[in-house]
């Protein structure tokens, strides 16, 4: 009995420990770092540029030879409720599977724990044209050899992956979709600035603290862009640009994210 | 005593020569509205344009750097007599003499476009020359490697220095430098200017052109820029390009087959017409109005009131209109020294 007895109080003392561990105090006026991790896979299997080879849903084998994005407008949902929004200046990622630097940007948010993730893959209109000397770093029109940006209609290219496929009846096997278009700027047009919103809870919250660095990492499946609403088909839409078929990949892609764990 | 007599006036001639000179050097009037034009649309508060700007933009826009293999410059297509088109060239010849599908536009009162391209597929001056400069028939080179070279050179680390403060080069500079250049070229000294500005008068011919030129052109080509901007099917017979116009960039089907309304300043300069330069002579453009204006899809409602195709015109009409249109021409623009190669 008495053993019991120390035994709960051990228990006790030790659940309130955790506790009071779960809840130190946030200082919600100092900022930290909080990294998001994009880590593209293909299915079941680690994206591997050049040489993995891939099923899409209907059923044709690929490769994939170039993926590149743009993440940007990062907002976070505090458990609490508040939200946070990290400042525009400092909030657009290029994510570029061949290029492993870029693939966890780094975000500095105030220190609290957070419930959900919402950001953008694209640029938003107003960025897309915004004077020229505003638009620096990856949002630089001619960075990257212009990869990432038409000059012939001005915007940016927010989505970019390239490759071959037996299916493809374009010369070399080649596939392509470059998915664009921030609604227009004089007439409306596509618009294919998508927002996603990523629940945290599930898979662990982020409870950022400064001193430590927190991570959020994301699973990326690159195959979802050629399932959801519309099926997209490599042997009968091998090439996709600025075009109406690109909102149907805009449409699919969103559903490439998912929170799979958080490292605190 | 004549001896020193000459001296001195040699002194005072050469020190007026010097004074002239160093005059030359710094007067540098900027951008000039032209009173009868409206407010123009280029954003000077974010480049506001300087004489080493200007200079600048100027030797940019010259420079066969700019192309993949040093051979095409941005004045290779638009030679400043034409009125800064490929005079004699339907369709543009770039680099390795590839060919493009359409006609080049005049760099002329750009300070006032609300887009750019026959397509408006461009919307801010800065950033149209990317387009060419990529462009796989034109220059075929990235804007980066562009800057790499002007970073290498000896001449250009200086002249940015001059310009913006520093000698570092990147993209907005660069741009921006050209959009100085461009938004000088400002034409509005044609015989047409001078009348409207009471300063000289039209013959008979040429008024009796304007007032038919206002009754049948005017909606589209609207005074005192000549274009209002919009984007139009003017009939044209759908060629083997089938090119689709602003239907490209907006994905409308209402826009297929349009183009953007061309400007008619200086147009004795910078023939061939229309987008594909498919017309040669004004007399053929006007042939086309009245003879040749085919039922394409969206075609303008302007082109077929009350069920007539085309815009009636009499061949003395005709004349009449080319007569007013050939006042126009801006002879001071095409030979500004401004903005010729130096």
């Amino acid at each position: 009995m008495k053993y019991t007895f120390a035994l709960a109080a051990v228990i006790g003392l030790f659940f309130t420990a955790c506790k009071k561990e779960n809840t130190a105090p946030y200082n919600a006026s100092e900022k930290a770092e909080l990294s998001v991790e994009f880590d593209n896979i293909a299915g079941s299997s680690d994206l591997q540029l050049n040489t993995g080879v891939y099923t899409n849903a209907s059923g044709e084998k690929l490769t994939i030879t170039k993926l590149k994005y743009y993440v940007s407008n990062f907002v976070l949902t505090n458990t609490d409720g508040s939200v946070y929004t990290v400042p525009q200046d400092s909030c657009y990622f290029l994510i570029d599977e061949s290029n492993e630097e870029t693939h966890e940007p780094i975000l500095r948010v105030p220190e609290g724990e957070y419930k959900s993730l919402t950001f953008t893959v694209g640029v938003d209109s107003l960025r897309s044209t915004m004077d020229i000397s505003r638009r620096t770093g990856v949002l630089d029109p001619t960075s990257d050899g212009g990869d990432m940006y038409w000059g012939w209609n001005s915007g940016y290219i927010f989505f970019k992956m390239e490759g071959s496929s037996p299916a493809s009846t374009s010369m070399g096997n080649t596939f392509a979709y470059h998915i664009g278009g921030f609604g227009g700027y004089s007439s409306a047009t596509i618009n294919n600035i998508k927002t996603i919103t990523l629940d945290l809870t599930a898979r662990g919250t982020p409870k950022v603290k400064s001193g430590k660095e927190t991570n959020i990492h994301l699973m990326v499946d690159v195959l979802k862009m050629f399932t959801g609403t519309t099926n997209i088909s490599i042997a009968t839409t091998p090439m996709v640009m600025f075009s109406g078929a690109s909102v149907g990949i805009a449409n699919n892609y969103t559903a490439m994210f998912r929170h799979d764990h958080t490292e605190n | 005593m004549i001896r020193k007599k000459y001296i001195v006036l040699l002194l005072v001639f050469i020190t007026g020569l010097l004074a002239c000179n160093k005059d030359a050097a710094e007067y540098f009037a900027g951008f000039q509205q032209p009173s009868d034009f409206p407010d123009p649309v280029y954003h000077f508060s974010t480049n506001p344009v300087t004489s080493a700007g200007f200079e600048l933009g100027r030797k940019l826009f010259y420079d066969p750097l700019l192309s993949a293999n040093n051979t095409i410059s941005c004045g290779s297509c638009h030679i400043q007599t034409s009125a800064f088109t490929h005079h004699g060239h339907s369709v543009s010849h770039g680099i390795f003499d590839r060919l493009g599908t359409r006609n080049s536009p005049p760099i002329m009162n750009l300070a006032w476009n609300k887009s750019f391209m026959w397509d408006g597929g461009i919307f801010d001056l800065d950033l149209q020359p990317v387009a060419p400069i990529t462009n796989h028939v034109e220059m075929d080179d990235s804007v980066e490697n562009v800057l790499g070279r002007l970073r290498n050179s000896s001449v250009y680390p200086g002249l940015f220095t001059k310009a913006f403060g520093t000698e570092e080069i990147n993209s907005a500079r660069f741009l921006k430098a050209l959009s100085q250049f461009m938004v000088m070229c400002v034409s509005s000294n044609s015989k047409y200017d001078s009348v409207m500005r009471n300063q000289s008068s039209f013959t008979t011919a040429e008024q009796e052109g304007y007032m038919l030129f206002k009754e049948e052109c005017s909606d589209c080509h609207k005074e005192p820029l000549f274009t209002d901007q919009s984007f139009r099917n003017n009939g044209l017979r759908i060629s083997m390009v089938n090119d689709e116009g602003r239907y490209a960039v907006t994905l409308n089907a209402a826009d297929k087959y349009t183009f953007k309304v061309p400007s008619l300043r200086n147009l004795d300069y910078t023939p061939p017409y229309m987008h594909d330069g498919r017309l040669l002579t004004i007399e053929g453009v006007l042939d086309h109005y009245s003879d040749d204006v085919q039922q394409t899809p969206n075609l303008d409602p302007l082109l077929q009131k009350n069920g007539i195709k085309g815009i009636v015109l009499t061949a003395d009409q005709k004349l009449k209109i080319i007569a007013f249109l050939k006042t126009l021409n801006d002879r001071t623009f095409v030979t500004d020294k401004r903005f010729a190669e130096q």
